[in-house]
């Protein structure tokens, strides 16, 4: 059981895939300018990378090898289709904001990553649970992104008001930076550099 | 059988691709109920904002019965439609835009000139939103749409009871680039269409969205709106669909028989 156990939780800190193996950079700086948005992008992903991993590797002794790529495309996009049509169902103002983000989904490195890397080789138990915690590790990145944008940038967590802004008549002064894209690559930045202090073995020479 | 036989590749192909569709299809037919009732509220939601209706936590339909009144209005001769000859599919309540442009019996195929909107057939009908205030027309809320770059966009304008003030501006479906097209849902854009006068003091129609932003100084700043920085034919597609909208060929019969007083 620990072996599982490692299995969800290495990706999550040891090998985090945006902070350690830096792929799935691009929706996260598109979708975290609010904490609303980053929890449903982080709940479609985990939803996709684990299905797809068991998915792949459910049937990874008869995928061919001349369609092994195409087959794990096909899987991935009906899955990210499915994500959609259910966030569309029963969060239809977020999917309005996370638009085509969702969608790209199927573009996100992680999940193609986590197949080929991983649910090829593994049998489906341990490939499921490889899935969760490589989006579980998403999630804990967008989750912390997004909280420190909305809160500096509008002052807000999950829409609410929580530091007073000056054009109310709070004191706080937001920080447009922080809604804007950019503003996530400095944190994932500092997110990196706090993460290899604590963790040197993940430093990488050159 | 080998995992790479020419067969088994076949067979593997065919199979994850049913599979697939399956789950796709049955994801998409099972949540489509769901889905249009979303679609539906988020559009009583657009009208309400579009004419400026704060709308904090309160039940969006509720709201909407209480603040608006809709009326079927004939384009072509601006005439508001007896509610005695309201049909299944010529009604407030149901009518719905695609459908009716789609169908030969309710639409009118523009000519080249004409489409400049790039819309080819709009409806022969269209529903008009009113705001009122104890009884008087406050504003009136009209839907637009047109082509932008990748998608068709729809949306409203609300204009003020003297039919030349802009009160509010907003699409409720697009398919632009987010980030760039994408911003017609900017906030703050949206705002800027406030106070804009559509049509001159001889009653011409000026409303413009330039291609820059627009000089505060500039003697025709008031029919003026920025344009989106790059989104060159997102900006051209809105200019184009409200221009087209607000001529004679969209709601121009309509407002003149508004303006001259034969309907209240």
């Amino acid at each position: 059981m620990s072996k599982m156990k490692k299995i969800l939780t290495t990706p999550v800190f040891n090998e985090n895939p945006i902070a350690f193996q830096i792929l799935g950079i691009c929706s996260a700086l598109a979708v975290t300018s609010k904490l609303e948005t980053s929890i449903v992008m982080s709940l479609a992903v985990t939803f996709v990378t684990a299905f797809s991993n068991l998915s792949v590797s459910l049937i990874r002794k008869h995928i061919p090898s001349s369609i092994r790529i195409i087959v794990e495309m096909t899987i991935i996009a009906s899955l990210v289709i499915i994500a959609d049509q259910i966030i569309k169902a029963f969060a239809y103002d977020v999917s309005k904001q996370l638009s085509v983000y969702v969608g790209l989904i199927i573009t996100n490195c992680i999940i193609m990553g986590r197949a080929e890397a991983f649910a090829l080789k593994n049998p489906p138990w341990a490939s499921f649970l490889d899935g969760i915690g490589n989006g579980l590790g998403y999630a804990v990145i967008l989750l912390t992104v997004g909280f420190f944008r909305e809160l500096i940038g509008s002052g807000k967590l999950l829409g609410f008001q929580v530091l007073p802004v000056y054009t109310e008549g709070g004191w706080y002064v937001p920080n447009g930076l922080f809604v804007l894209p950019p503003s996530a690559f400095f944190l994932i930045g500092l997110i990196i550099w706090a993460l290899r202090t604590w963790k040197p073995e993940q430093v990488q020479e050159d | 059988m080998s995992t790479d036989s020419t067969r088994k590749t076949v067979l593997v192909a065919f199979g994850v691709c049913l599979v697939c569709s399956v789950l796709v299809s049955s994801a998409a037919v099972g949540l489509k109920g769901i889905q249009n009732k979303n679609r539906e509220l988020d559009k009583l939601k657009n009208i309400l904002s579009a004419g400026n209706i704060p709308m904090d936590n309160a039940d969006i339909r509720q709201l909407f019965n209480e603040k608006i009144e809709s009326d079927l209005i004939d384009l072509n001769s601006g005439t508001v439609v007896s509610k005695n000859n309201y049909t299944d599919l010529l009604n407030p309540e149901t009518f719905d835009i695609k459908t009716m442009a789609k169908n030969p019996k309710y639409n009118r195929t523009l000519n080249d000139g004409q489409d400049i909107a790039q819309i080819k057939q709009i409806p022969k009908n269209m529903v008009v939103y009113w705001v009122k205030d104890q009884g008087n027309v406050e504003k009136i809320i009209l839907p637009i749409y047109g082509k932008g770059l990748w998608s068709t966009m729809y949306g409203f304008i609300a204009l003020d009871k003297d039919l030349a003030t802009v009160k509010g501006f907003t699409f409720y479906e697009h398919g632009e680039t987010p980030g760039l097209g994408g911003e017609v849902d900017n906030p703050g854009w949206k705002k800027s269409w406030v106070g804009k006068k559509i049509i001159n003091e001889a009653g011409k129609l000026e409303i413009e969205v330039i291609k820059e932003k627009v000089d505060p100084t500039d003697a025709n700043s008031v029919y003026q709106v920025d344009g989106l920085s790059g989104a060159t034919i997102t900006t051209r597609g809105v200019n184009a669909l409200v221009r087209f909208w607000l001529s004679e060929n969209g709601y121009g019969p309509f407002l003149d028989r508004l303006k001259s007083g034969e309907m209240q």
